[in-house]
């Protein structure tokens, strides 16, 4: 469904991706695990289409997503939810605005409608009564949920999830995670989420893959990956301060 | 002897290189600030306008920025009748200060103040506003929800700029005259009738023309540097208050150097 292929991007003359080359297929959940700062949220942002790679490419059902006219992107990208990690909230629009921000942008859809779809959609996420709130009176689990429920509002084919779980309680993780998971089964979504949270990825993922150095180094099912015999794999899903990973980053 | 002699030359290539570094910056500021401008022309052009949120934008710089706007130019248009009268009673030509004032007002002081009071008060909140949306990942919200940023945070700035510091700029060409009509009249002993009929007999309504195409095109800076600082802004909030401090001090310059040019056009084409 979706391909990276030998995707390169350098910020400053720092190599962040290094022809990194992933597949995901249609209605899995991959995660993609690494260390914070390794590329994670800018492979996303890619996909996404909002960031554009210094040289690789982003096929979407077998076309470049980088070579569409303006009109055919701003398509493709109605075709995703992105769930970003501060939730990203618009300060100046309500909750309903947020929400309802791509209904009432890109659809003929009445008023009433939107509103109906609007707390159809909270409720989706845990959450009613807060419409005429502004971002600002909500708290941090809150707004995470308020942007799930933006990023699913248009009913999109796939979901992006950066970081969904980091900065809030274990209780409130293991809900987004249960969330994740419930929209999976209902929406038969396509999902990728990015997290360096082993428990919601092992609780999320149908595949995982972890990014090193700019490129996967390993991917498989949760059971898998559990049991790989990668060495840099096995440091990060151990969390030991020992290992390749910590050698690497000391010696250079 | 040979090793000061290399090192004076190394130094003198390093300041060079140094130079050009700044000028290759200086160069592609400019230029991704005209891209943006174009941009956003085209945008305009292109796609219909979003009239609620310019209507909004009108509000925010406009009528908030009234009150900061009339107190300026009435102090202007004062402080300019005092100082014209100090010089003109020496030639026993008190009367001629409405000719000053209006003139003063109209063509140069009005515009420039207005556009500066605005590029304070508003280029600086623009870019704060757009530059916190972008260090807080909403301008990547925005495409991701398949909207051009340009579309919905440029081009209503734009418009909204454009039109009110027209508006602003005529409000300040009467409150100034206004300001030098009190000293004019009460301090000076120029009687009322005179001054308002030499104020209206001087101008011609290229003199008002000029101050207004001038502020029209201000109004188009401000948005433009406000918008373009505010999506360039990186590093959280100490970056947001560099790109602010950035956003205005390039507008004031701006402002100064376009005055220059079109009074230099208007004086030599008429």
């Amino acid at each position: 469904m979706i391909e990276l292929k030998d995707l390169t991007k350098n910020f400053d003359n720092k190599e962040v991706l290094r022809g990194l080359n992933l597949e995901v297929k249609e209605g899995e959940t991959l995660v993609i695990i690494g260390r914070s700062g390794c590329g994670k949220s800018v492979t996303l942002k890619h996909i996404m289409g909002i960031m554009r790679p210094d040289a690789g490419e982003v096929l979407f059902e077998g076309k470049d997503i980088f070579n569409m006219r303006h009109s055919d992107l701003e398509k493709y990208r109605l075709k995703f939810g992105y769930v970003f990690q501060g939730a990203a909230l618009f300060d100046s629009l309500t909750v309903h605005d947020n929400v309802g921000f791509s209904l009432i942008e890109h659809s003929d859809l009445s008023k009433e409608e939107i509103n109906r779809r609007v707390t159809e959609t909270l409720e989706l996420v845990g959450l009613h009564g807060i419409e005429n709130l502004m971002p600002a009176e909500l708290s941090g689990g809150m707004k995470k949920r308020v942007g799930i429920a933006r990023a699913i509002c248009m009913k999109p084919e796939i979901v992006l999830y950066d970081e969904p779980t980091t900065g809030v309680d274990p209780i409130m993780a293991d809900a987004v995670n249960e969330m994740i998971n419930d929209l999976h089964s209902r929406l038969r979504v396509t999902s990728i989420v990015v997290t360096h949270d082993m428990v919601s990825a092992y609780k999320v993922a149908d595949r995982i893959a972890m990014l090193y150095e700019g490129q996967i180094v390993g991917s498989g099912t949760p059971d898998e990956i559990k049991t790989t015999t990668n060495a840099v794999v096995h440091q990060f899903i151990t969390g030991a301060s020992k290992g390749p990973i910590t050698d690497n980053h000391n010696s250079n | 002897m040979k090793f000061s002699f290399i090192k004076k030359y190394l130094g003198i290539f390093y300041w060079l290189s140094r130079l050009g570094n700044k000028v290759i910056g200086l160069v592609r500021e400019t230029g991704s600030l005209t891209i943006l401008f174009l941009q956003a022309i085209f945008t305009l052009i292109t796609t219909p306008l979003r009239g609620r949120s310019t209507v909004r934008q009108m509000d925010k710089i406009g009528v908030e920025s009234l009150s900061l706007t009339i107190m300026t130019a009435l102090f202007t248009g004062m402080v300019l009748a005092l100082q014209s009268a100090y010089q003109l009673k020496k030639f026993q030509a008190l009367r001629f200060t409405a000719d000053l004032v209006a003139m003063s007002m109209t063509r140069e002081l009005g515009p420039v103040l207005t556009a500066m009071v605005v590029a304070g008060r508003v280029g600086a909140s623009i870019t704060a506003e757009i530059g916190t949306m972008k260090v807080t990942e909403q301008i990547d919200a925005l495409e991701s929800l398949a909207t051009d940023p340009i579309r919905y945070l440029v081009v209503p700035r734009l418009v909204a700029a454009f039109f009110m510091l027209g508006i602003l700029t005529v409000y300040a060409d009467f409150v100034g005259m206004f300001g030098g009509y009190l000293i004019a009249v009460f301090k000076l002993g120029v009687s009322s009738d005179q001054y308002i009929w030499r104020a209206i007999t001087v101008l011609k309504m290229k003199d008002v023309m000029t101050g207004l195409i001038k502020s029209l095109w201000f109004g188009a800076i401000i948005s433009t540097v406000g918008c373009y600082f505010g999506f360039r802004t990186e590093g959280g909030a100490e970056g947001v208050g560099r790109a602010t401090t950035l956003s205005v001090v390039t507008s004031l310059i701006l402002i100064i150097a376009f005055d220059c040019l079109f009074t230099a056009i208007f004086y030599f084409a008429t």
